[in-house]
């Protein structure tokens, strides 16, 4: 089955990092990627950009309207994502618990629906 | 109809269902599936056994029976609508190795199995407590309602709810890998307890005591006991639920009172439950570098058991004991409780101290039973008034009726109305 893994961290807390710390993270996550990768786990992944550059985008009565970002005022923003094949629910949490911003931020795993054949 | 053998279809109903079931989820890989067949399985079986007679292995030919049951609906789905084929892959195979390997152990990997999906930590509590009582003690979904004091159709709403997040988020029916095994067999042994105490002390209500649930508790400890054997855990559960429950009857009186410990009558209390307590919590504790917070509740259960009557009880030694449950487990319920057993030691004064720590750092207030032990300390101190005041407080605080009950008659007792000492002492 195909997960969706959300990461969700605090962003102000993000950019607030000096560089060596962005420089370690970026590491950290370059070598999770590169092992389930090589486990045979992933699929797709990206980081996001800031939810500052977000725009919202609704059709109502056939009408389309744009707004500026998701308003939420949540403590933690949606920063990135891996799509990844796992076994079951237990190997997907434990990929999971596993991503870097796990441990300042949490992540979401979510079962992706099969492609309707 | 043949009476007789009706009988003995329902007795080894009672004894097979739950090996049945957890065999044909692990097979067809589906709860409802399961389940309607497993009905389907046993209903052939009370219209067929009666006349061609019960086969040398009833519970083989339950499971096949199932499976070749599921098989059929598989096949009359995929005539209907041609998608769903795939989805289920039981292979004549799969059945035969189940079949063949038709010992304890085969169907023992099967229950636990399914005690680990029931109680696996992406479902709510709720849903833990409702899918085991369902699924593995076999309680119908109306006696699962009752025991939660919700309608039928709500709990039959919530085992829908659960079985759908089992499919749809791929939680696994298998043993957890080693790594994270002990963290899910803690989880197992928090959703057992769990049952125990809504049974042993209901929290809203008239009813004091249900026993049916402290039944299943305990059975599902025994379960755990023969599927997990020599946990230090699983034995100081199964002993701490085997030595309340030995003085059940003892805790409340004929009229539904509350009787505390010291003037329970001894008499009454399960001497073979005592006894297998006492083995089980000395066993736990053997268990080197592994100790269990439940074998160490056990040990101070054990130690007022032991207990002639209430004025041997070895107070030094449960403070002793209290003190290590502190650092495995330092809550609040622990730490009031730890402040009772030192009253007994070095006097009420200083256990007041205790609790009014505890109280003053603000991390239970809504707390009957802290309100309570103030009153009785209070009391003993001869601070009526105060005394009085914490027992308003402790009312206020339960919903339980034979626990208000006790509470106004404490309160009475101050005020003088009462001109006899409460039943509850």
């Amino acid at each position: 089955m195909n997960y969706l893994l959300l990461i969700y961290t605090n962003e102000a807390e993000f950019m607030a990092l000096g560089e060596t710390a962005l420089q370690k993270l970026s590491g950290e996550y370059m070598d999770f990627t590169k092992s389930i990768v090589q486990a045979g786990n992933f699929k797709a992944g990206d980081r996001l950009k800031p939810v500052s550059s977000a725009s919202t985008v609704r059709v109502r009565n056939g009408k389309t309207t744009i707004t500026d970002g998701p308003f939420a005022e949540t403590r933690e923003q949606l920063g990135g994502y891996y799509l990844i094949e796992a076994k079951n629910l237990d190997e997907a949490t434990a990929i999971a618990a596993r991503i870097p911003g796990a441990r300042w931020g949490s992540i979401e795993v979510r079962p992706v629906w099969p492609p309707v054949t | 109809m043949n009476g007789g053998a009706a009988a003995l279809v329902e007795e080894i109903f009672r004894r097979e269902a739950g090996r049945v079931l957890a065999t044909l989820i692990r097979l067809l890989g589906d709860f409802d599936l399961a389940e309607e067949v497993q009905q389907e399985a046993f209903a052939a079986a009370l219209e067929q056994w009666p006349s061609s007679g019960t086969p040398d292995n009833p519970r083989a030919w339950l499971i096949s029976t199932g499976r070749n049951k599921a098989i059929d609906r598989i096949r009359r789905d995929i005539l209907f609508r041609t998608k769903i084929s795939g989805e289920i892959s039981v292979t004549e195979s799969d059945v035969d190795a189940a079949l063949d390997a038709a010992d304890e152990e085969i169907f023992g990997d099967d229950r636990l199995r399914l005690i680990f999906t029931c109680c696996h930590p992406a479902l709510g509590t709720e849903a833990h407590i409702a899918l085991t009582l369902r699924e593995v003690c076999g309680l119908s979904t109306q006696a699962v309602a009752r025991a939660f004091l919700v309608s039928e159709d709500t709990m039959a709403q919530r085992l829908v709810r659960a079985k759908k997040k089992i499919r749809d988020a791929g939680i696994p029916y298998e043993t957890p890998d080693p790594s994270v095994l002990e963290q899910r067999i803690e989880g197992v042994l928090a959703v057992v307890y769990g049952v125990f105490t809504e049974g042993y002390a209901a929290t809203v209500g008239t009813q004091l005591i249900d026993v049916e649930l402290c039944k299943e508790a305990i059975r599902l400890g025994r379960l755990l006991d023969t599927l997990l054997p020599n946990h230090a855990g699983v034995m100081g559960l199964l002993a701490l639920m085997l030595l309340h429950d030995a003085r059940r009857t003892s805790r409340t009186s004929d009229s539904g009172d509350v009787v505390l410990l010291e003037n329970q009558d001894r008499s009454q209390w399960d001497r073979h439950e005592i006894s297998e307590g006492l083995s089980l919590v000395d066993s736990s504790l053997s268990i080197r570098g592994q100790v269990s917070s439940y074998a160490v509740q056990a040990a101070i259960a054990a130690l007022h058991v032991r207990a002639e009557d209430s004025g041997a009880t070895d107070w030094p030694q449960i403070v002793g004991l209290y003190e290590v449950l502190l650092r495995l487990q330092p809550t609040p319920v622990v730490e009031l409780n730890h402040a009772v057993a030192v009253s007994m030691v070095d006097g009420p004064a200083r256990a007041l101290d205790l609790i009014d720590s505890l109280a003053a750092r603000g991390r239970v207030t809504q707390y009957h039973l802290l309100h309570a032990a103030r009153g009785r300390l209070l009391q003993k101190l001869g601070r009526l008034d105060e005394a009085r005041e914490a027992y308003t407080a402790a009312l206020s605080t339960t919903m339980l009726e034979p626990e208000r009950r006790f509470l106004a008659a404490r309160i009475a007792s101050i005020q003088g109305i009462c001109e006899t000492p409460p039943v509850s002492g």
